[in-house]
C-alpha cells in the first residue's frame, strides 16, 4: 500500500514550475507494481477509473506534465543559443502564436540595445528568410503599425537629450490619451512616431515631463491599453514590467504561457535580475527540480560577465 | 563599376604633404588637390585624412571648407567624407531645408543595400546625436513621413528568393490603390517598405504583366503633391537605380542652366560604385557622353573635379 505521503510527494512532484525529479526516483524505483497501483488510486489529479478496470492517465494532465517536463530542456536551449537567434526565434514564435503573444515582441523590441535587435533582425533573415517586417505585416491586428514600427528601430543611445521637445512630446501624448479616441490611440501616428523612434533616454526624460505636468506617470495614464502599455514600460521602466511579469507568472492560477516568461525572462535578463526586489520572493519555493537549480543559479551569476 | 581611376598603392604621407603645399601660400592649387583627392578611394581618402592630421594638427576636412568656395568646395567636401558619413550629411542637410522633394533620403534608402543603409544610420548617431528616423518623423508629416520613415528603418531581406504568388497578389494591391488614388495607403506603404529587392522586381514585373504599362508610368508624372512625386522616385528607384540616376543627371544638366546640386550629388556618390553603367546609360539616352556635357555645361575647378571624378585626366 502506498503511504498518504507518498502520493502527497507524487502530486508535490509535479505541482510547482518544474518537476521533482529527485522524489520522482526516490518514489517510483522503489515502488512495486502494488505500490504503484494505488499511488494511481491515490492521486486524483493524475489518474481517472476507467470503465474497463483500471486507472487511467488523464489527458490533460499528460499535457501540463509535457510542460512542466520541457521547462528545463527550454531554459537550457535559450540560455545557450546565440542571443540574436535567440530573439528571432521568440519574436516569430510570438507572430505565430498571435495577439496574446505580442507582449514579447515588445519586450524583445524595446528591451534589448539597438545593436541588440539589429542583430536579431539578421538572425531571422538567415532562419526565415524573411524580415521580421515582412512577417509582422501579415497580421491583421491593429497593433500591427507599432510593432513594425518598434521593430525598425535604430535608436540612438547616445547621452544629451532636448528637454523641450521631451517635454512638447509629453503633451503630444497627454493629449493623444486624454482628449482623443483612446481606442485609436495605436492608429494615432504622432505616439507611434514618438514611441518608436526617440531614443530611450529622450524618452525616460518624456516619461519624467509627464509625471510632473499631469500628476499621473504615463503607464497609469495607459492602464489597460495593453501593448501600449507594456512598450512604455519597456522603454523607461523596464524592472516595473519584467517584475510584473515574474509576478504573473508564479500566481495561483497562473497559465501556461505566463509560466514560460520565467524561462524567458531570468534567463534574458539574468544581469538585471540581480538587483534586489526585482525576482518575486515566491520563486524559491514555487520552483522545482534541475529547473529551479537552473533558474536560481542564473540569478544567482547574474553579475557574472 | 566606378569610374574613378584610383592607384592600388599610394603614399598617404605624400598626397598629405601635397595637399598640405597645396594649401599652404597666397593662393590655393586646387589642380594639385583635384589631382591627388580625385583619384583615391574612400579608403586612402580616410588613411590621408588621418595622416595629415597626424603630421599637422589640424582637420584637412576643416583647412579645405576654408580654403575652397562655391561648387567646387560643396563637390569636394562631398567626395572626401567616407561615403556612409556623407550620405548622413546629405539627409541632414536636405531635412532642414523646407519643401524639398526628399531625394537624399529617397534615395539612400532605396537604392543602397541594407548594410549600407545600416552604415548610414550609424553614421547619423555618430555625427547628429540622433537617429535618422527620428529626424525624418519630426521634419516631416502625413503620407510623407510614413513612407520615408518606413523606407529608412527598412532592414530588408538580401536574399534572391521570390513568391510569385505573393508578388502577384501585390501587384493587385498596389494597382487598386493607384487606381483609386490611395497612393499613401497601408499596403503601398508596407509593400515599399518591407519587402526584400528581389521580391518587390518580382512585383513590378507582375504589375506589368496584369496591367499592360510599368508601374512608374501609372504614378502620376510632375505632381504638385510632394508625397506622389516622392512615392513615384521611390519606385523608379527600388525598380531601376541606375536608369533613376542617369535621369537626375539629364534633368540636371539639360535646360537653361545646371543644378550642381543633383550633379554633384549623382557623380560623387556613384564615382565608387556604378557610375561607368550609368554613364553608358547616359549616352545611349542622349547620343553624347556624359563627360562631354558634364565639359559643356560646368567650369572651372568645378568642371576639373567633376571630369576627374568621371574618369578623365585633366
Amino acid at each position: 500500500m502506498a503511504l498518504p505521503v507518498d502520493i502527497e510527494a507524487l502530486d508535490k512532484a509535479f505541482s510547482g514550475i518544474g518537476v521533482d525529479e529527485k522524489s520522482l526516483i526516490s518514489i517510483l524505483t522503489n515502488s512495486n507494481e502494488e505500490h504503484k497501483r494505488s499511488l494511481r488510486k491515490g492521486s486524483s489529479k493524475l489518474f481517472i477509473e476507467d470503465e474497463n478496470g483500471f486507472e487511467r492517465w488523464d489527458q490533460s494532465s499528460i499535457k501540463i506534465l509535457k510542460h512542466q517536463f520541457n521547462r528545463f530542456r527550454d531554459a537550457v536551449v535559450l540560455s545557450l543559443l546565440h542571443p540574436w537567434e535567440r530573439d528571432a526565434r521568440l519574436i516569430e514564435k510570438a507572430i505565430r502564436k498571435g495577439p496574446k503573444h505580442y507582449n514579447v515582441i515588445v519586450e524583445v523590441a524595446c528591451t534589448r540595445s539597438s545593436d541588440q535587435l539589429l542583430g536579431a533582425r539578421k538572425a531571422y533573415h538567415s532562419l526565415f528568410h524573411h524580415s521580421i517586417e515582412e512577417h509582422l505585416t501579415h497580421i491583421k491586428g491593429r497593433e500591427r503599425k507599432l510593432l513594425v514600427a518598434l521593430v525598425s528601430a535604430y535608436r540612438y543611445e547616445g547621452t544629451g537629450v532636448n528637454e523641450d521637445v521631451a517635454k512638447s512630446e509629453a503633451q503630444i501624448l497627454y493629449e493623444a490619451i486624454n482628449n482623443g479616441d483612446k481606442n485609436k490611440l495605436l492608429d494615432h501616428e504622432d505616439a507611434i512616431m514618438i514611441l518608436a523612434t526617440r531614443s530611450k533616454q529622450h524618452l525616460q526624460a518624456l516619461y519624467r515631463h509627464y509625471s510632473q505636468s499631469y500628476g499621473k506617470t504615463l503607464a497609469q495614464d495607459l492602464e489597460g491599453e495593453g501593448i501600449l502599455k507594456d512598450t512604455v514600460e519597456c522603454l523607461c521602466t523596464p524592472q516595473t514590467y519584467f517584475t510584473r511579469v515574474l509576478e504573473a507568472a508564479v500566481k495561483e492560477d497562473a497559465d501556461e504561457e505566463s509560466k514560460r516568461a520565467l524561462t524567458r525572462v531570468i534567463v534574458t535578463q539574468k544581469e538585471q535580475l540581480v538587483q534586489e526586489g526585482f525576482v518575486p520572493n515566491k520563486i524559491q519555493d514555487i520552483l522545482l527540480g534541475l529547473y529551479k537549480d537552473f533558474l536560481l543559479a542564473s540569478i544567482a551569476s547574474g553579475d557574472i560577465k | 563599376m566606378a569610374t574613378v581611376s584610383a592607384p592600388k598603392q599610394v603614399s598617404v604621407k605624400e598626397d598629405a604633404e601635397a595637399l598640405r603645399k597645396a594649401c599652404q601660400g597666397w593662393g590655393t592649387d586646387e589642380k594639385a588637390i583635384i589631382a591627388v583627392l580625385g583619384r583615391r578611394n574612400a579608403a586612402q581618402r580616410r588613411q590621408i585624412r588621418h595622416v595629415y592630421e597626424e603630421i599637422y594638427q589640424e582637420d584637412l576636412i576643416k583647412r579645405l571648407e576654408s580654403e575652397l568656395s562655391g561648387h567646387f568646395e560643396k563637390a569636394v567636401y562631398r567626395w572626401i567624407l567616407d561615403p556612409p558619413d556623407r550620405d548622413a550629411v546629405l539627409a541632414n542637410v536636405e531635412l532642414k531645408k523646407s519643401g524639398n522633394k526628399h531625394h537624399v533620403i529617397v534615395e539612400i534608402s532605396c537604392t543602397k543595400n541594407p548594410e549600407e543603409l545600416l552604415a548610414i544610420r550609424r553614421a547619423y548617431h555618430a555625427r547628429y546625436k540622433r537617429s535618422l528616423e527620428e529626424e525624418v518623423a519630426y521634419h516631416t508629416k502625413g503620407d510623407t513621413r510614413r513612407l520615408l520613415v518606413a523606407l529608412v528603418s527598412a532592414f530588408r531581406y538580401y536574399g534572391e528568393e521570390i513568391n510569385t504568388t505573393l508578388a502577384k497578389s501585390e501587384a493587385k494591391k498596389l494597382h487598386e490603390a493607384i487606381k483609386d488614388k490611395k497612393f499613401g495607403n497601408e499596403d503601398v506603404i508596407r509593400i515599399l517598405g518591407t519587402r526584400s529587392i528581389a521580391q518587390l522586381q518580382a512585383t513590378f514585373n507582375c504589375y506589368r504583366e496584369q496591367e499592360g504599362t510599368s508601374i512608374t508610368k501609372n504614378l502620376p508624372k510632375d505632381s504638385s503633391d510632394e508625397y506622389i512625386a516622392m512615392l513615384r522616385m521611390a519606385v523608379r528607384c527600388l525598380k531601376d537605380p541606375k536608369k533613376y540616376f542617369e535621369k537626375v543627371l539629364r534633368r540636371s544638366i539639360e535646360g537653361i542652366g545646371t543644378d550642381e546640386d543633383a550633379l554633384t550629388r549623382v557623380i560623387v556618390t556613384r564615382a565608387e560604385k556604378d557610375l561607368k553603367e550609368i554613364k553608358e546609360l547616359y549616352h545611349k539616352r542622349n547620343n553624347v557622353p556624359l563627360d562631354k556635357a558634364v565639359d559643356k555645361e560646368t567650369s572651372g575647378d568645378y568642371k576639373d573635379m567633376l571630369l576627374t571624378l568621371l574618369g578623365n585626366e585633366v
